[in-house]
C-alpha cells in the first residue's frame, strides 16, 4: 500500500462520497489510487470551482466537502474556494498534491508555499512529511474540519509520500489534539442567566445566523421560537431557518435588509444572536445594540467571535443545537404577543417602494414567483451582487435552503455550489441564480454538469453590467461609471446551444409564469436569461 | 486607553508554529511590542511570551484569537504587575578613559556586568526588568552605543501557593 492508496482508505472511511478537482502530476499519484474506489471523482474546468462545489455539497450533506487538486498554479487557484468556505465556516478538506519533498524550497517547476499562502484562510493545515503519518492527519483534518467553528483543512502532500510505501495502515478510531477541544454544551450558569434575562424581557428578538445551519439548529430554532412566541430575524445566511412565511419571522437585518427587521433589533430589550458574527453588512453599528440600553445575549461556538464586533452582556459559548434544546425545555413564561403585534402590524405596513419598468424582467417579482413555484425543499443558490440582494428580499422558502456566499461575498459562487448541493441531494430541485458578471466567472463549468449528468438549472439576470458596482457607482460617483458595462457579453442562446442546454429567455414580466414553469419542469439541463433593466436598484432611489 | 498586557503561551514545538502566531498578529492588526521563543522542561512545548498593546477589547480578543490557534496549548494572560518579567541584553558600547570609571560605575549601580572587553570597546550584559533596561539605555545615552541585542520579554506568573499546571 502507498500512501497514495492510504488517502483514498481514509476518504472512503470518513464516508467520503465525492471528491472534486484537476490533476497535475504533483497529485497524480492519488488519482490513480482512486480509480479501484467507488469513490466518485468530478473534474472541474478550474480550481476555485473545485472548493465551490466541495462547498455546496458540504452544506447540503453536513459533513466535510472534499477536493484535490495539484501543486502550484492548481494550489494557488483553489484559494478564493477555501476563503470563501472559511469565512462562512463550511466544512471541506482540501488536498493539494506538492512537488518531491527532497524539492521543497528550492522553487523547482510548480512549487508553491501553500501551507503558508492559505495560513489566514485554513482552520488548520498539513504538509505531510511521511507517509506513516497519513491516517493520523486525515483523521484530524476530518475531525477539525467538522467540530467546533467548521471550516476548511488542508493537507499538502508531497509526490513521494504519495508513492511511500505504508508499513501497516492504521486509521485511529479517535483523534488525541491536546491544543483544541470545542466547547459544545453551554455553561449552566450563563443558560440560567438568559433564562432570566428573557422572563423579564418584553421585546425580545431572535436574531439567526448561518451558525444555526452549521449546528443542524433550525428545527430547534423554529421550535423554541414557537413555544416561547419570540420573533426571528436573520442575516443573509440565516436566510430560511424559519419559513419566509412564518408569522414569527421578521425578514433579513443589515443594509440590504428590511427595514421592520433592522426597527426590530433597534426597539428590541433582549437580542438573542445565534451563530452571527455581527458583521458589518448585518450590524452596520455594532454600538447601537449593545449600548447598554438592550441585553445582547450572543450564542455562539467560537468564544473568539463574542465581542469582536460588538460587547455582549451574555456571552453564551457553545452549539446551537444543544444550548436551544435546554431554552426549549426551560421556564420561560414571559408574554411576548404584544410585542409580536406591534411588529406584524410594521411588516403588514411595509410597502416597497420599487418602481420597476414594465419592459424588463423585474427581478424582485420574478425570485418571488420562481421561489413560489419551487418544490418545497428545494435549494436556491444565489450568486453575488444585485442578484444576491433581490435573491434575499424577495425569496419564498419554506424547508428548503438558501445557499450563497455572505462572508466573502465571492461572485461565480452560484453555478458550482448548485452543482455540489445537487450531487449531494440528487432528487432535491436545485437552482443557481446569478448575474451576467458571475456567470462569466464560471461559465466554463457547465462543462462539468455535462460531463458528470449532473441536472443544471440556471437562472442569469441579465442586465450588461456589473449592477451592484454600477449601483455604487451611481450612488456614490454621480454615474460616473468605471470598469463595470459589460461589453462584449456573449449571445448566451449559442452558449446555452454550444453546451447542449435548453435555453429560455424572458422579456419582460409578461410570459413569467408560462416560462418559469417550463423553466422548473425542464428534465434537461437549462439555462433560463432573464433582461433587466440596467438602470435598476436594489436600494430605491 | 492603551494598556499591556503579556501573553505567556505553551505551544507545539513544531516547525511553522512561530510563523503562524506572528502572523496572526499581523493579520489582525495586533501590536507586538516583544516576542520571546524557547523550549519548556517538556521538549514537546515552546514557550512563547509575546507583550502586547492596546485597548481592553483588543486585549480580550488577542487572548481569543491565540487560543483558537490549533498549535497553541495554553495561554496565559497577565499585567506587569503580576509576573515576574525579565529581559537579556547585551550591548558593545566605545570607551575612552575619561568616561571608562564613570560606566563602570553605573554598571555596578545597576548590577550590569562587564563581559568582553578591548581597548576601546567593551561589551555589557544586563538581566533584568524591562524597565530597569529602558533606565539603563537611558544611562548610557551619552555615551556611543555600538550594537545591542535584547532577547525579549519573558514572564511568569508570580509564585502562589494554589499554582496549577
Amino acid at each position: 500500500m502507498t500512501g497514495a492508496d492510504a488517502i483514498v482508505k481514509c476518504l472512503e472511511i470518513e464516508g467520503v462520497k465525492n471528491v472534486y478537482g484537476y490533476p497535475g502530476v504533483a497529485i497524480c499519484p492519488f488519482y490513480n489510487s482512486i480509480l479501484d474506489s467507488d469513490i466518485r471523482t468530478i473534474l472541474v474546468r478550474t480550481e476555485q470551482n473545485a472548493a465551490h462545489m466541495a462547498s455546496g455539497e458540504a452544506r447540503i450533506s453536513g459533513k466535510p466537502g472534499v477536493c484535490a487538486v495539484t501543486s502550484g498554479p492548481g494550489a494557488t487557484n483553489v484559494i478564493t474556494g477555501i476563503a470563501t468556505a472559511f469565512a462562512d465556516s463550511i466544512p471541506m478538506i482540501i488536498i493539494t498534491g506538492q512537488v518531491n519533498s527532497e524539492l521543497l524550497g528550492s522553487d523547482v517547476f510548480q512549487e508553491a508555499d501553500i501551507t503558508g499562502a492559505v495560513e489566514s484562510f485554513v482552520k488548520y493545515s498539513y504538509l505531510v512529511k511521511d507517509a506513516q503519518d497519513l491516517p493520523r492527519i486525515i483523521k484530524e483534518a476530518f475531525y477539525i474540519a467538522s467540530t467546533g467553528r467548521k471550516g476548511p483543512v488542508l493537507i499538502d502532500i508531497p509526490i513521494d509520500i504519495q508513492n511511500q510505501p505504508l508499513k501497516n495502515f492504521h486509521y485511529p478510531e479517535e483523534v488525541s489534539l491536546r491544543t483544541y477541544k470545542p466547547t459544545v454544551k453551554g455553561n449552566t450558569a450563563q443558560i440560567k442567566k438568559v433564562i432570566k434575562e428573557l422572563n423579564c424581557a418584553k421585546k425580545p428578538i431572535i436574531c439567526a445566523g448561518g451558525g444555526v445551519f452549521l449546528s443542524n439548529a433550525d428545527d430547534e430554532l423554529q421550535k423554541f421560537a414557537e413555544e416561547k412566541n419570540i420573533p426571528v430575524v436573520s442575516t443573509m445566511m440565516g436566510i430560511g431557518v424559519l419559513p419566509t412565511a412564518h408569522p414569527l419571522y421578521f425578514g433579513m437585518v443589515g443594509n440590504n435588509g428590511k427595514p421592520y427587521a433592522n426597527k426590530a433589533m433597534n426597539d428590541a430589550d433582549v437580542i438573542i444572536m445565534i451563530g452571527a458574527r455581527v458583521a458589518d453588512r448585518a450590524v452596520n453599528r455594532p454600538e447601537l445594540i449593545s449600548n447598554g440600553n438592550k441585553t445582547l445575549i450572543h450564542m455562539d461556538v467560537d468564544p473568539a467571535e463574542i465581542g469582536k464586533n460588538a460587547y455582549s452582556t451574555i456571552p453564551l459559548v457553545g452549539d446551537a443545537e444543544s444550548i436551544l434544546e435546554e431554552l426549549t425545555a426551560s421556564d420561560i413564561d414571559a408574554d411576548y404577543s404584544e410585542w409580536v403585534k406591534e411588529l406584524t402590524k410594521e411588516r403588514k405596513a411595509f410597502k416597497p417602494s420599487r418602481k420597476p419598468s414594465s419592459k424588463y424582467v423585474d427581478p424582485a417579482e420574478f425570485v418571488r414567483q420562481l421561489t413560489t413555484d419551487m418544490i418545497d425543499g428545494s435549494i436556491y443558490v444565489a450568486d453575488v451582487g444585485q442578484n444576491q440582494i433581490w435573491s434575499c428580499a424577495n425569496i419564498v422558502i419554506g424547508k428548503g435552503r438558501m445557499l450563497t456566499s455572505g462572508g466573502m461575498g465571492t461572485m461565480g459562487y452560484a453555478i458550482p455550489a448548485a452543482l455540489g448541493a445537487k450531487i449531494a441531494a440528487p432528487k432535491r430541485q436545485t437552482v443557481a441564480v446569478c448575474g451576467d458578471g458571475g456567470f462569466q466567472m464560471s461559465m466554463c463549468e457547465l462543462a462539468t454538469f455535462v460531463q458528470h449528468d449532473v441536472q443544471a438549472k440556471i437562472v442569469v439576470l441579465r442586465n450588461g453590467y456589473l449592477g451592484m458596482v454600477r449601483e455604487y457607482q451611481h450612488y456614490t460617483y454621480d454615474d460616473a461609471y468605471s470598469m463595470v458595462k459589460l461589453d462584449g457579453d456573449p449571445n448566451l442562446e449559442h452558449i446555452a446551444e454550444a453546451y447542449g442546454f435548453d435555453y429560455l429567455r424572458l422579456d419582460n414580466m409578461k410570459d413569467s409564469k408560462a416560462v418559469i414553469k417550463k423553466f422548473l419542469s425542464d428534465k434537461k439541463n437549462v439555462l433560463l436569461e432573464c433582461i433587466v433593466d440596467p438602470k435598476d436598484v436594489v436600494k430605491p432611489e | 486607553m492603551k494598556d499591556k498586557r503579556i501573553y505567556s503561551v505553551n505551544v507545539e514545538n513544531r516547525a511553522g508554529v512561530l510563523s503562524k502566531v506572528s502572523g496572526l498578529f499581523s493579520r489582525r492588526n495586533f501590536n507586538i511590542d516583544s516576542l520571546a521563543v524557547g523550549e519548556t522542561d517538556d521538549p514537546t512545548v515552546s514557550s512563547m511570551t509575546i507583550v502586547s498593546s492596546g485597548d481592553e477589547r483588543t486585549l480580550e480578543q488577542i487572548e481569543k484569537q491565540l487560543n483558537k490557534k490549533l498549535d497553541v496549548i495554553k495561554v496565559k494572560t497577565f499585567t506587569e504587575s503580576q509576573c515576574v518579567s525579565r529581559e537579556l541584553m547585551l550591548m558593545k558600547i566605545k570607551y575612552n578613559k575619561n568616561n571608562r570609571a564613570e560606566i563602570m560605575e553605573i554598571c555596578e549601580v545597576m548590577k550590569a556586568e562587564i563581559v568582553d572587553m578591548s581597548l576601546h570597546f567593551m561589551m555589557i550584559q544586563i538581566c533584568a526588568s524591562p524597565e530597569k533596561i529602558r533606565l539603563l539605555l537611558e544611562m548610557f545615552r551619552s555615551v556611543s552605543i555600538v550594537e545591542v541585542a535584547r532577547t525579549g520579554t519573558l514572564a511568569l506568573a508570580k509564585c502562589s501557593e494554589n499554582e496549577q499546571n
